[in-house]
Parts: C-alpha cells; structure tokens; sequence
C-alpha cells in the first residue's frame, strides 16, 4: 500500500490523533510560558529562599527526563493523593519540563536590557512592579523570542511522548495503527510528515511572524 | 513518609544500578554515532555540490523537528518490513545517534563558521589538499568553540535514553517499569530514578563547564 492509499484510508485517525496533538502543544505552552515567566523572575528575585526555590525547579526539570517526570507526574503523585487523569498528567508535564528550559530564556532576556533602561525607570519614580512590565519585560520578550523558537518545537517533540500514558495523541493513533496493520513504514512515514509540517509550517513561520511583530511595536523593524 | 519503604530500595537498587551502566553505554553509544555522523553531515553541507548541500540540509531539518520516540519505532519497525531484523539496542543506537548527529551538525557548522577565512586562505597557499586542510587547519580550531554545544548535547543524549524503553531497551525506565509491575510499587522506582538522573546530570554539567574552560586554556583562547 502507498502511503497515499495509507493516508486517504486512515486519516480520519490520524487527523484526530493530530487535535490532541495540537490540544497538548497548546495547553503546555500556556503552562509553560506561565511557569517560565514565574521562574525567570523567581531567580532573579533579591529574596535568597525564592531564589533557591526557582534554581531548585529548574535544576529538577532539567536535570532528569521528561519520560521520568511524566512518569512520576502520572504513577506516583497519585499515591501522594493527587489524582489526575491522563490527558492533565501529559501536558502537565510537558508544560513544566519546557518551563524550566524557558525560565533560563526568561532569565537571559531580562538580563540583556541594558542598566540604562532600569535606572531611567527608576528615575522616572516607577515602582518595581512597573518597571518590571513596562519597561523591561517588552524589551526582554523581543531579545529572547528567537530561541523561543526552538523551544516551541522541543516542545512539540516533547508531547509525542504523551501517548506513553495512553493519551490518545498522533503518535499514539499511529502506534494503533501500526499494530493492527504491521503497515510500519507508511504509518511511521505518515505520522513523521505530519509533525514535520506541524513544526516547519505551523510554530516556525508563527514564531518567526511574532518575532518581526514585537520587533516592529518596539520601534526596532 | 508516604509508605516510602526503604527495604524496598535496598532491594531494588543492585537492579537499578546495573540498568545506570546499560544507560550510560547507550548514551556513550549513541554519542559516539552522532560525533562522526553530525561531522559529516556539516561537511556535506559544505562542499560545492548544491544538490547534496540541499538534501542533507532538509534532511537535517526533517530530523531534528520531528519527534525522537516516533523515530525509534520508525527504525525498529520498517526494517522488518523490508526483511530487515535489528534487535531492540542496534535500532535504539541508529535512531538515537541519527537524531543527534544532527543536532551535532550544527554545532559542528557553528564551529566550521568560525574559523577565520584567512585560514582557509593560507592553507590554499600551502598547497594542502582539502582533506589536510580539514583535519590539521580547520576542525582543531572548530571544535574549541564548539565545545559547549558538544557538552549540552552529551547531557541531552543521556536524559533522552530512557525513551528507548519503548522497544526494549532494558535501561532505566525499563527497569523501572518491569520492577513496579512486578512489585505493584511505582513510588520508590521511579523516584529512584529521577534522582540517579539528577546525581549524573548535575555533576556532569559542572565537569563539562570545567572542560570547556581547560580545552579554552590549552588552545591559548584565553
């Protein structure tokens, strides 16, 4: 069977593997930006304990593996009386790995607007808060939106791994379908084609038209 | 606290330990593929053939966007199709090291880039053949700057082994697993194995900012 028979035979599957793909990716990201943001401020805050608390986040998240967090988020936190069903447990997950990825983007970007910009705010009276999102958070967002990129297709990646606990994402239906077909080459082939136009075609052209977008509201185009 | 048995993991830990070793090869292994593999990749990206530079740059592109899982079933599953047999490891190592090496290609190329024209230059008037070009003038001063992608990278490769559990593998997770359904205790297995992830990972990050800063000195970029 070619893999154009293969598609127009089983997209229906794959198209709604694909939904809870994207349903994944959206809800991970919104997790992780928010997670990001908290973290990247968290371990630039003066206090030393929220300091500690965000590298702390940060070094579990990256230090170990999204399968073994997604793991552990899935079959162990139910012992400790938190249940949550599979699908929350995915891009819950997911979204916390990428925070800890994104918090250091967070990080890096705050630090990059020069001092002049935090000592004007000061000047003008501005309270920390103010500053914080007026002046320094746009700036910091257009400086690190380029790596923002990537870490938008790791995370694509990274919700593959969802089908693991049974979510019924792309690569889960694929998985189906490969076992009650053996059709590997053309299942596989079809569900890489698929990410690959999810991640070349969809996030990169949309990270790259935000990027030239904030570029543009801060005067830089 | 919260039913954590400790005989439980004295008992399990010699298993656990044993699945360490079986991750650290399969890392090695596969970072030993994607070393070589990522440099030719970034070299045929280089060469004035426009047809291969564009094939092996889309390849590149088509690998490192797609997801490793869907890659390791991809190459465990096909082969048979075609008559092709590889056991659990051999695929679990192409896939993994394919999926790296171009990751590697680019660090490789960031390297490559850096590498002032002048030398290129004076290694045309010495008369040297490209091949003596690449291996005495060009890769020894690529790979200083490069240092800190190959390090962030071995880190990565090892954090992504456990997704070869899925064929079979019998690394960490996949320890982790068969030791929790054989025992109806997940709590100390993969707790267990976080923290053996965060006991190499961490380390070896702060060894790799060490390297980095000797193999700066030892070139004299310092």
């Amino acid at each position: 069977m070619s893999l154009f028979e293969f598609v127009m035979q089983y997209w229906p599957r794959l198209l709604v593997g694909t939904g809870m793909t994207v349903a994944q990716f959206f809800l991970a990201a919104i997790l992780g930006i928010v997670i990001s943001l908290a973290m990247g401020l968290l371990k630039l805050a003066p206090s030393r304990p929220m300091r500690a608390f965000a590298i702390t986040y940060i070094e579990i998240f990256r230090g170990t593996s999204l399968l073994v967090q997604l793991y552990w988020i899935f079959f162990v936190l139910p012992l400790f009386g938190f249940s949550i069903d599979k699908f929350t447990a995915g891009y819950l997950a997911v979204g916390m790995n990428i925070g800890a990825y994104g918090a250091e983007l967070v990080r890096g970007g705050i630090l990059s607007v020069p001092k002049g910009q935090w000592e004007a705010a000061l000047a003008i009276n501005m309270t920390p808060a103010q500053r914080m999102r007026r002046i320094i958070l746009p700036q910091a967002l257009v400086n690190m939106l380029p790596p923002w990129g990537n870490l938008m297709i790791e995370l694509l990646k990274g919700t593959a791994l969802v089908s693991l606990i049974s979510v019924a994402d792309l690569m889960f239906e694929t998985k189906q379908i490969n076992g009650s077909t053996f059709l590997s080459a053309q299942a596989f082939g079809a569900a890489l084609i698929i990410y690959y136009v999810l991640a070349r075609f969809m996030v990169t052209p949309f990270m790259r038209w935000l990027e030239r977008y904030m570029a543009r509201k801060m005067g830089r185009a | 606290m919260f039913d954590w048995k400790w005989e439980f993991v004295w008992e399990i830990l010699p298993r656990l330990v044993q699945a360490t070793g079986n991750t650290l090869i399969a890392a090695g292994a596969g970072y030993g593929i994607a070393l070589v593999l990522g440099l030719v990749l970034a070299i045929a990206q280089r060469t004035p053939y426009r047809l291969l530079t564009f094939v092996v740059r889309e390849l590149v592109e088509f690998i490192r966007s797609t997801p490793l899982l869907l890659q390791i079933f991809f190459v465990f599953y096909v082969g048979p199709q075609f008559g092709l047999r590889l056991s659990p490891w051999m695929s679990g190592m192409i896939a993994i090291g394919l999926h790296y090496s171009c990751y590697l290609s680019e660090v490789y190329r960031g390297g490559l880039d850096s590498v002032p024209r002048g030398q290129w230059e004076a290694a045309t008037a010495l008369n040297m053949t490209v091949v003596q070009k690449y291996r005495r003038i060009i890769i020894p001063q690529a790979i200083v700057p490069a240092v800190p992608g190959f390090g962030n990278y071995l880190v990565g490769i090892f954090k992504d082994t456990p997704m070869l559990s899925v064929i079979g593998v019998a690394e960490l997770i996949h320890t982790a697993n068969a030791i929790g359904s054989e025992h109806y205790r997940f709590l100390e297995p993969y707790t267990l194995v976080g923290l053996i992830f965060l006991a190499i990972s961490l380390p070896a990050a702060g060894m790799i900012k060490v390297f980095e800063n000797f193999v700066r000195r030892r070139m004299g970029m310092k």
